[in-house]
């Protein structure tokens, strides 16, 4: 990695001296090393320069260390008011996934059903040629593009404007689909406006943190700490609302287990006792809400070519009231396990005028059948009691990836999306038509596939072509037997870049060697609304190249010079220009280009010089309009509190099938551990994946810690060694992987439903049978 | 050889002494944190032999209340 053996051994002295100081940071928070301690590194002809974090949605900003062309050592960006110079031990250990021993660094193709080395011209030519084709034989809807939340933003703008403003097919999709769409379509059901209202900053303020299904020690750490700090300095209170006993649970203060899917009754249940107690904010609920129920008993989306579309309408507050008789506190006690005192506790919090109050979430409310009914549902309790869009008084969807925000949510690389609003409305398209200086007929009115539907479109024949940009769908699709079997069909032609080899690259019929992070130029949106640049630090190796750099190449060959016309040196200055357009105006504007440059990010709307930092509050936010609230994302300026039932999921364990299956994240590794586990400390502190098993089920089937397991669902089953009492642990009944080891891969097991507004499947409960080997 | 970072608690108030004994030793360095009792330690060691040797000497230091190990780096290419 480096070119002298004493440099070399002072690299890894320094990296190893710099994951102490992160452990420790971790486990006390509030720690403080000496400054000469730290700066000792600056001496040592080591230049820091500031980038976001490659992994996770916090977007902690950090400094990395280059010293002769490589970068050596990483440490938390003490300017970034996100991490505040705090950093966790992936983002310590970050910059060492550059140098995986087998990096991809030249083009493959298959030939004769190997994968040969190639140069990149030729693997950029078959790659348009394979496109030209295939939209002559079948038409423009038998090509797509799958993305990813770790896309750059002009990865995904440029992929935009090719797929959808030139070919002219929305088949265009992203990862993202599978981790936060139904945050999405929880914001624009609720508000008409993607995105949090409030920022990482209310943690400094809110006196109770609620997480709803997330367990942030493990997935957000950072901030995690942040709130640890918070307990420490002003008593504030860390409820845990879970289906398992994590790390979270272990460092809040109180801990509720709940049974899967009823978090969507525990939540009418708080409603309910908010109501009954008299703690609704009535002046702020009837200036500033309306009220509102949907379709019912909506399915699952299991079946190909399943279609939804809602029809909300108005109902009164006595109707509402009506609505949530249901679910009194007693009679959620026995459906969901949790205790009618413990609910009626998480209400009082909602209900004292003098605690301001955060909720926390990620994939346990978003990746759920009707995730996006429980996020309204969480938005309901905030909404009764005027607890939002105040400094400590927050719903904060977290995002887990480090630009979903940036380049799916705010580009919009998803089917009905355009970077501003959707494909379906003349006025978005008309936009799009103008700064693309296309042809408005050319954007297609009609969404195609969502991400799931795109996946059954490769199995069923009708998209031939996909390209799959820096994700990894044949570890994370859920159902993965039928997808992984669809790619592998004679005439579909797939095309993979990435930095690592992996199942998904195993499946090409092209790879394309990715440059990574701070090997080019590049921005990423993180869950704050925050938009971090970070300019080219290193050269990438051989031949690899960036992901937006090889869409241009691509689209000059298919004859787009004219619209992609940028030098190698200004092209993500200029893609900012031309994106930054679509967002002008005070409700949505981007910070110009040098701006970003300058500084460790900026929060839109940024309006006049300056970050938003609390929406929808005429107090801090240019576009609300106003003495107080106004959620202008919607015509008549009100948010709205939905009546949402509870429902069942699709897949219940039964005899057969006794125990839920629930699937996630460890903290060593980033999502399928393509990078991570190429890092030795990562890799050995959790060497591969397990199943947690609660000690009494373990003890009942006489299963020890790292017996030899078989999960059997009814799609497939796997063998993997038991954790006992270890990391984490279920509730009765549950079991728990991790989707990071590739040599296990329990998505062959998962169920692909889906939540039918959002389309986001539902990684957390399918039914299982466990035996002892 | 190996490259290792540890975490090591000192018994309250024995930060300084614990952080005397260590940079006794050869091929430890010591952070030692500001306002906490823990002190990070990286011990660079020529060999396997000469790793253990080291770590059969940390053992023997009192007023370690707890060592954890936190990253451990084998110099392949100086290895060689
Ligand atoms: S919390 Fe997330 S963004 Fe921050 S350092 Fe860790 S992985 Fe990176």
């Amino acid at each position: 990695m480096l070119e002298r053996g004493v440099s070399r051994r002072e690299f890894l002295k320094k990296l190893a001296a710099i994951s102490a100081m992160s452990a420790a940071a971790t486990v006390i928070p509030g720690i403080i090393f000496a400054h000469e301690q730290i700066s000792k590194y600056d001496t040592q002809g080591i230049s820091w320069q500031k980038t976001p974090c490659r992994f996770c949605g916090v977007g902690c900003g950090l400094l990395v260390g280059i010293e002769n062309k490589k970068a050596v050592a990483v440490k938390g960006d003490p300017n970034s008011s996100v991490n505040k110079g705090l950093c966790c031990v992936k983002g310590y250990h970050s910059v060492m996934a550059l140098y995986g021993k087998d990096r991809l660094t030249k083009p493959l193709v298959r030939k004769n059903g190997k994968l040969v080395e190639t140069s990149m011209e030729e693997a950029l030519e078959l790659v348009a040629s394979k496109m030209k084709q295939t939209i002559k034989d079948h038409g423009k809807d038998a090509v797509s593009i799958y993305g990813s939340g770790q896309w750059t933003i002009p990865d995904g703008y440029v992929a935009s404007k090719l797929f959808k403003g030139l070919i002219g097919t929305n088949n265009v999709e992203a990862n993202a689909r599978l981790c936060m769409a139904s945050a999405v379509t929880g914001f624009l059901t609720s508000f008409g406006l993607d995105e949090p209202m409030g920022c990482y900053e209310d943690i400094d303020h809110a006196n109770v943190f609620i997480l709803w299904g997330n367990n942030m020690a493990e997935m957000h750490p950072v901030l995690f700490s942040r709130m640890l700090d918070q307990r420490l300095k002003r008593k504030a209170k860390i409820i845990d609302f879970a289906t398992r006993t994590t790390r979270t649970s272990k460092a809040a203060d109180k801990s509720i287990l709940f049974k899967p899917q009823t978090d969507l009754a525990v939540a009418n249940a708080i409603a309910y006792e908010i109501i009954r107690n008299g703690w609704v904010h009535e002046s702020f609920v009837n200036k500033h809400t309306t009220f509102k129920k949907g379709i019912t008993n909506l399915g699952y989306g299991i079946e190909d070519g399943y279609k939804f579309k809602d029809d909300e309408q108005p109902i009164s507050f006595n109707e509402y009231k009506k609505f949530l008789a249901d679910y009194t506190p007693e009679k959620v006690e026995a459906l969901s396990g949790v205790s009618a005192k413990d609910i009626r506790y998480l209400a009082s919090l909602f209900g004292d005028p003098n605690k301001k109050i955060m909720s926390f979430w990620c994939m346990g409310m978003n990746q759920h059948t009707r995730g996006t009914w429980i996020n309204n549902l969480v938005y309901n309790l905030h909404l009764l009691v005027g607890k939002i869009s105040t400094p400590g008084n927050s719903p904060f969807s977290l995002t887990g990836q480090p630009s979903a925000c940036g380049t799916v949510r705010e580009v919009g690389t998803l089917t009905h999306k355009l970077p501003y609003g959707v494909v379906m409305k003349e006025g978005a398209r008309q936009k799009a038509a103008e700064i693309w200086d296309v042809p408005v007929e050319n954007i297609d009115p009609k969404p195609s596939f969502h991400t799931v539907e795109m996946f059954r479109a490769v199995d069923r024949g009708q998209i031939k072509f996909m390209w799959i940009q820096v994700t990894n769908p044949m570890v994370t699709m859920p159902n993965l037997v039928r997808y992984r079997n669809g790619l592998r069909k004679e005439d579909r032609f797939i095309v993979v870049s990435d930095v690592y080899p992996t199942p998904t690259t195993d499946e090409a019929d092209v790879v394309l060697p990715s440059a990574m992070w701070i090997e080019r130029e590049g921005m990423y949106g993180n869950s704050e609304r925050r938009t971090q640049h970070f300019n080219q630090l290193i050269d990438p190796p051989g031949e690899a190249m960036s992901d937006t750099w090889q869409l241009i190449e691509v689209a000059r060959k298919l004859g787009y010079e004219k619209w992609f016309p940028w030098g190698k040196e200004e092209h993500i200055e200029k893609i900012w220009a031309e994106y930054s357009r679509f967002h002008e105006g005070a409700k949505h504007g981007m910070a110009p280009y040098e701006v970003l440059k300058k500084q460790s990010g900026a929060m839109w709307p940024y309006f006049e010089g300056k970050s938003t930092k609390w929406r929808y509050n005429a107090k801090y936010d240019p576009a609300a309009e106003g003495d107080d609230f106004d959620f202008y994302g919607k015509p008549d300026h009100k948010a709205v509190i939905f009546a949402r039932p509870y429902e069942a999921p699709p897949e219940i364990p039964d005899s057969e099938y006794p125990f839920w299956l629930n699937t996630g994240r460890v903290l060593e590794h980033w999502h399928t551990g393509s990078m991570t586990r190429r890092i030795k400390v990562l890799h050995q502190a959790v060497p591969n994946s397990y199943v947690e098993l609660h000690p009494d089920d373990a003890k009942k089937m006489g299963i020890s810690n790292g017996d030899e397991v078989k999960i059997t669902s009814k799609r497939a089953s796997i063998n993997m060694p038991a954790s006992i009492n270890e990391r984490g642990i279920p509730t009765r009944g549950q079991v728990f992987v991790p989707f990071f080891d590739e040599d296990y891969l329990i998505n062959d097991l998962t169920l692909d439903a889906y939540c039918p507004i959002s389309k986001q499947p539902d990684y957390k409960k399918c039914a299982v049978k466990i035996e002892k080997v | 050889m190996p490259i290792k970072s540890y975490l090591v608690h000192a018994a309250p108030g024995h930060k300084e002494i614990v952080r005397n004994s260590l940079l006794k030793q050869m091929g430890c360095d010591v952070f030692p944190a500001e306002n906490e009792d823990v002190l990070v330690l990286v011990t660079d060691t020529q060999s396997k032999q000469d790793e253990l040797v080291l770590e059969s000497k940390l053992a023997e230091i009192p007023n370690i209340q707890n060592m954890v190990l936190v990253a451990g780096f084998v110099d392949e290419k100086s290895k060689k």
